[in-house]
């Protein structure tokens, strides 16, 4: 039993199911990675466990608690921190007041937080007084991951990261997402560029339609033939 | 409950509503009000078009409305030949001058890139404007100099009043097209907005450009479409009538000519309301329920979405134009000063709402039971305020306050209803039926 | 010292007037983009919320005239406001929590919300008129002028007066002690950003954990005291009359707008701007010319590009070349 897992989970928008008895989970300090073709569900099995879609059947815990009632808000909450795909950052807000409303349910000081994410994106202590829609794609996406930082989250979920930036801001991008993992946070990615996804993950989930087809490490994924000819290209 | 039913269910009760006003108040005081509520079902029509066919938020009803009021008393008003020996040319020199003005822009804003034409475009405005009022002023002095206790104005064309009907919706529907053309395509609010400005320069025109229709002066006496209770008294036939019924005949004139007027006005809707359901049913209508359903959808099918949605505005507000003038014709005067935004443009709308919006005949429901309520609202009012204040002397201030505030019930009351129907059955009393 | 009149001249009928009128236009046009800001839509029922908070102040101040209380030569509504202001938050959230809430959770289209708030204008309508009447209502007090144009012409020696009544010092100087304000809340405090972010992204910032009904509340708070203010500062400039809140409403909206609806900035910008124009263009120029013109050239008109009239007119005419060449508005709010 991982550090946060979906069990089971079966649901969609609509009276349609997407998810079908899908199973996802991540480890403390590990990364783990969903891949699989358009349409799979990737983001839909990211929204479930982040309680935007309704389970029909199936569990989602964290630490063994069962979460799977409770609302996105709650979760932040109890330590999951969610970074969406589009509408990422506030474009009209600083930089600085972005990581702000990132820690809005903190009581406690937290500007050694914000130091940490500075550290870990220095581009963006240069620009923190610069509101963040005036930024460069990769650099807003350094903002929307530092505002999820800010929580102090133990999970960090990543829906497509990586998504109309450059080859080279991606792999600086992953970079930066290894070095989060080794501070002992969860990472969970839903990623399009596959093979360069799965080369720095622990753990890697290939969905089809909704349910699991292969689900194995990142490297054996990679070593896997039928796995790089149907989804990685060869 | 069936959709037909329930249409004759409710038309019913408004008639019952009509035969109790008549046996309880009056007859004529019945008639008077199944006029105007004709008048307003009309005006609801228009506004159903713009807003229930096709989502736009017409908030200038009252403008449309008083653009068809002009046009009744341009239509039958008596030319006044010496005002427009003293100012016709100067006039025509100034509307000839703000012509070329307004082609002279249009041509450089077509013409030439969007930097450059900016300076040319402000100083051909400025030039055009004072060249405009060097030949309008003297004008409009000369003509409004001329026997101004009776006339002061250019008149009319001396033509009978019910073509000003058709005038009206015209006039109205030119306004809505320079209205439309500026906000339609951007956000629904703004056309809102837009119509709200158009409606409060419309009435301050017509308050104002005296030469036109004597401004706050007011034109009265218009002439009528239907015979004059008078004449009808001095008819033997008539006479004779009344006395063989019983019925004073003061009674039976005034119940006749309002008769007549009820006809007219019914005639109107009918013909509306036949072309509105037949438009409603055509592969016109669907492809405007298809718009307004789904805006980017059916741009997406190459349906021209800012297009349509000028058309549908010019028709809906053509019909409140003819509306307007055909309240000018019941009222035998036109009075700028008496249009008011809560009367004119969010009556409509509560009519609209309550009624059905999407549904024609819903919105006439809508036009007749909220006017009969307004109307009604005010004895109701007064006799309630009496009441509750019954156990206090007939002196005490309090009681003298509510009394006298009796009217101001009205607004809420309307208030209290759109936010109810809103709320409960957002869809109205006969909701749009799908097709 | 001709020219010396004709500034003079500019000074009394176009600068002060005009800065006063932008000051009341500014701060109700903030009240309508705060509300468009959060809850996304245009409130209609705004011109009505500034009557009603002005209804207030107007009762209090008679209490507090009665009681014997004054500011001397300031007039007490100013010592009123508070608690128009109380009433009208009390007023603003009941509404909330009567009729817009509904829609909220039912997501109800902007469109719903517009002809929502219709209604409520129906009902403030109504209700000031039931309470306090249709007619004028004069409540100011205190010292008239800070100068008057007598005082002005003997300190001066000039030809043309300079009156400055206090009401006109008191909208200028509330005014910007209340922007200063509102500015430093919406900059600086924790609220004010979770309403900026709220306004700017409502998904990212329920993954915050904003509270939604809080940041609906607060805004509702800002928007009745902002109202009260505006409705006060105009009342007590011009006079009372119920019907003059409604027909402000279109100024207010054109201010919004061409300042960028949703932006604060804007509003303030787009209040000036309509403001002046309107003063401006309304404004008879003759003896302005006549005092820089030589002899010769004295104009004959009376140099007014408008009527007052049609001031309504200028407010739309600035909408529409805003909406034509940059439906943004000046600040760039939200369009479409």
């Amino acid at each position: 039993m991982s550090f946060l897992t979906g069990n089971n989970m079966t649901g969609g928008y609509g009276a349609a199911d997407i998810l079908h008895d899908c199973t996802i989970g991540v480890e403390k300090g590990e990364i783990a990675v969903v891949v699989g073709p358009n349409g799979a569900g990737k983001s839909t099995a990211m929204k479930a466990l982040f309680g935007m879609l309704d389970l029909r059947q199936g569990e989602v815990l964290i630490g063994g608690e069962n979460i799977t009632s409770l609302t996105p808000q709650d979760r932040v909450t109890r330590g999951m921190g969610f970074v969406p795909q589009t509408s990422n950052v506030f474009t009209t807000m600083s930089v600085e007041e972005n990581l702000e409303m990132g820690a809005f349910i903190r009581q406690d000081d937290i500007r050694g937080t914000m130091n940490q994410v500075y550290d870990l994106f220095p581009i963006l202590k240069e620009k923190r007084r610069q509101p963040a829609g005036e930024l460069s794609g990769g650099q807003r996406q350094q903002v929307a991951v530092g505002r999820a930082l800010m929580t102090q989250p133990e999970v960090l979920m990543l829906d497509e990261p990586t998504a109309g930036v450059s080859p080279i801001v991606m792999d600086e991008l992953f970079d930066r997402i290894i070095e989060i993992a080794r501070t002992g946070i969860a990472v969970l990615m839903v990623e399009q560029n596959a093979k360069q996804a799965l080369q720095i993950a622990d753990k890697g989930y290939v969905l089809v339609q909704g349910a699991n087809r292969y689900t194995d490490t990142g490297a054996a994924l990679l070593a896997n033939p039928d796995v790089r000819k149907a989804f990685l290209g060869g | 409950m069936s959709h037909t039913l329930r249409k004759i269910l409710m038309f019913g009760l408004v008639a019952i509503g009509f035969i109790a006003v008549g046996q309880l108040q009056s007859w004529p005081l019945s008639l008077t009000i199944l006029n105007l509520c004709l008048i307003s079902a009309i005006m609801s029509l228009g506004v159903n078009i713009q807003w229930g066919y096709a989502g736009l938020l017409n908030v200038g009803v009252m403008g449309f409305a008083a653009l068809g009021g002009l046009a009744g008393v341009l239509v039958s008003t008596q030319p006044v030949p010496a005002a427009w020996a003293a100012g016709g040319s100067g006039l025509g020199l100034a509307f000839l001058v703000a012509l070329v003005t307004i082609g002279a822009i249009c041509w450089c804003y077509f013409k030439l890139g969007p930097v450059v034409r900016t300076l040319p475009i402000i100083i051909i405005g400025l030039v055009g404007f004072f060249a405009y009022r060097y030949f309008f002023d003297p004008a409009v002095s000369a003509i409004e100099a001329v026997d101004p206790a009776t006339s002061g104005n250019l008149g009319g064309l001396g033509m009978p009043i019910i073509l000003s009907w058709l005038v009206g919706g015209l006039f109205a529907a030119a306004a809505a097209w320079a209205v439309g053309k500026v906000s339609l395509g951007l956000r629904s609010d703004y056309l809102a907005i837009a119509t709200l400005g158009i409606s409060e320069i419309i009435i301050a025109m017509l308050k104002n450009e005296d030469w036109l229709t004597r401004g706050v002066k007011n034109m009265s006496g218009l002439p009528r479409p239907v015979p004059y209770e008078v004449d009808i008294q001095k008819s033997e036939y008539f006479i004779k009538l009344a006395e063989d019924w019983g019925v004073s005949i003061i009674d039976l004139s005034s119940i006749l000519v309002k008769l007549a007027y009820a006809g007219l006005f019914a005639a109107v809707l009918l013909i509306l309301l036949w072309l509105c359901e037949r438009a409603l049913k055509s592969p016109w209508g669907r492809m405007m329920r298809a718009i307004r359903d789904n805006e980017t959808a059916a741009e997406a099918m190459g349906k021209n979405v800012t297009g349509r949605h000028l058309q549908v505005f010019i028709l809906g507000s053509a019909v409140i134009g003819i509306a307007g003038a055909m309240l000018t014709t019941l009222d035998g005067q036109f009075t700028p000063a008496s249009y008011q935004p809560l009367r004119f443009t969010f009556l409509i709308w509560v009519m609209v709402i309550v009624g059905g919006s999407g549904n024609n005949w819903g919105a006439i429901l809508g036009g007749f039971v909220i006017w009969f309520f307004w109307v009604e609202a005010e004895p109701v009012g007064l006799w309630l305020m009496d009441v509750i204040t019954s156990g206090m002397a007939d002196t005490s201030p309090l009681r003298e306050h509510l009394l006298k505030s009796a009217a101001h019930m009205r607004p809420i009351t309307m208030g209290v209803v759109l936010l109810l129907v809103l709320r409960f059955t957002p869809r109205g009393l006969l909701p749009e039926t799908k097709r | 010292m001709n020219f010396l009149n004709a500034i003079t001249l500019i000074g009394n009928y176009l600068f002060i007037p005009g800065l006063t009128y932008g000051c009341q236009l500014a701060l109700g046009a903030l009240g309508v983009t705060l509300i468009y800001a959060i809850l996304r839509y245009s409130n209609f029922a705004h011109g009505e919320t500034m009557a009603f908070g002005t209804m207030v102040t107007i009762f209090a101040t008679w209490g507090l005239q009665k009681l014997g209380v004054s500011l001397g030569p300031l007039p007490t509504a100013l010592i009123a406001m508070p608690v128009g202001i109380l009433m009208t938050v009390v007023l603003c959230l009941v509404s909330d929590r009567v009729v817009y809430r509904y829609h909220r959770k039912q997501r109800s289209d902007p469109v719903i919300f517009l002809i929502a708030s219709i209604g409520v204008m129906f009902l403030y309508n109504g209700l000031i008129r039931f309470v306090i009447g249709p007619d004028d209502q004069i409540f100011t007090d205190g010292e008239r002028f800070i100068i008057t144009a007598r005082e002005f012409k003997t300190l001066t020696g000039l030809k043309e007066g300079l009156a400055f009544k206090t009401t006109q010092g008191i909208t200028i100087v509330v005014t910007a002690v209340i922007v200063a304000a509102l500015f430093w809340f919406l900059n600086k405090t924790r609220t004010g950003k979770s309403m900026r972010a709220y306004s700017d992204n409502e998904d990212l910032a329920l993954l915050s954990g904003i509270n939604p009904d809080r940041v609906v509340m607060v805004a509702w708070i800002l928007t009745a005291a902002l109202a009260t203010i505006a409705g006060t500062l105009y009342g007590l400039d011009k006079s009372f009359k119920p019907f003059t809140y409604l027909q402000i409403l279109l100024p207010i909206f054109a201010a919004a707008i061409v300042g960028g609806i949703g932006s604060p900035v804007g509003a303030i910008a787009g209040g000036f701007v309509i403001a002046f124009s309107e003063v401006a263009v309304t404004f008879a120029y003759r003896k302005f010319v006549s005092y820089l013109a030589p002899e010769s050239w004295q104009p004959d008109g009376l140099l007014q590009l408008l009527s007052t009239d049609y001031k309504f007119a200028v407010s739309f005419s600035i909408l529409v070349i805003v909406l034509l060449v940059r439906p943004t508005g000046i600040f760039r709010g939200r369009s479409i």
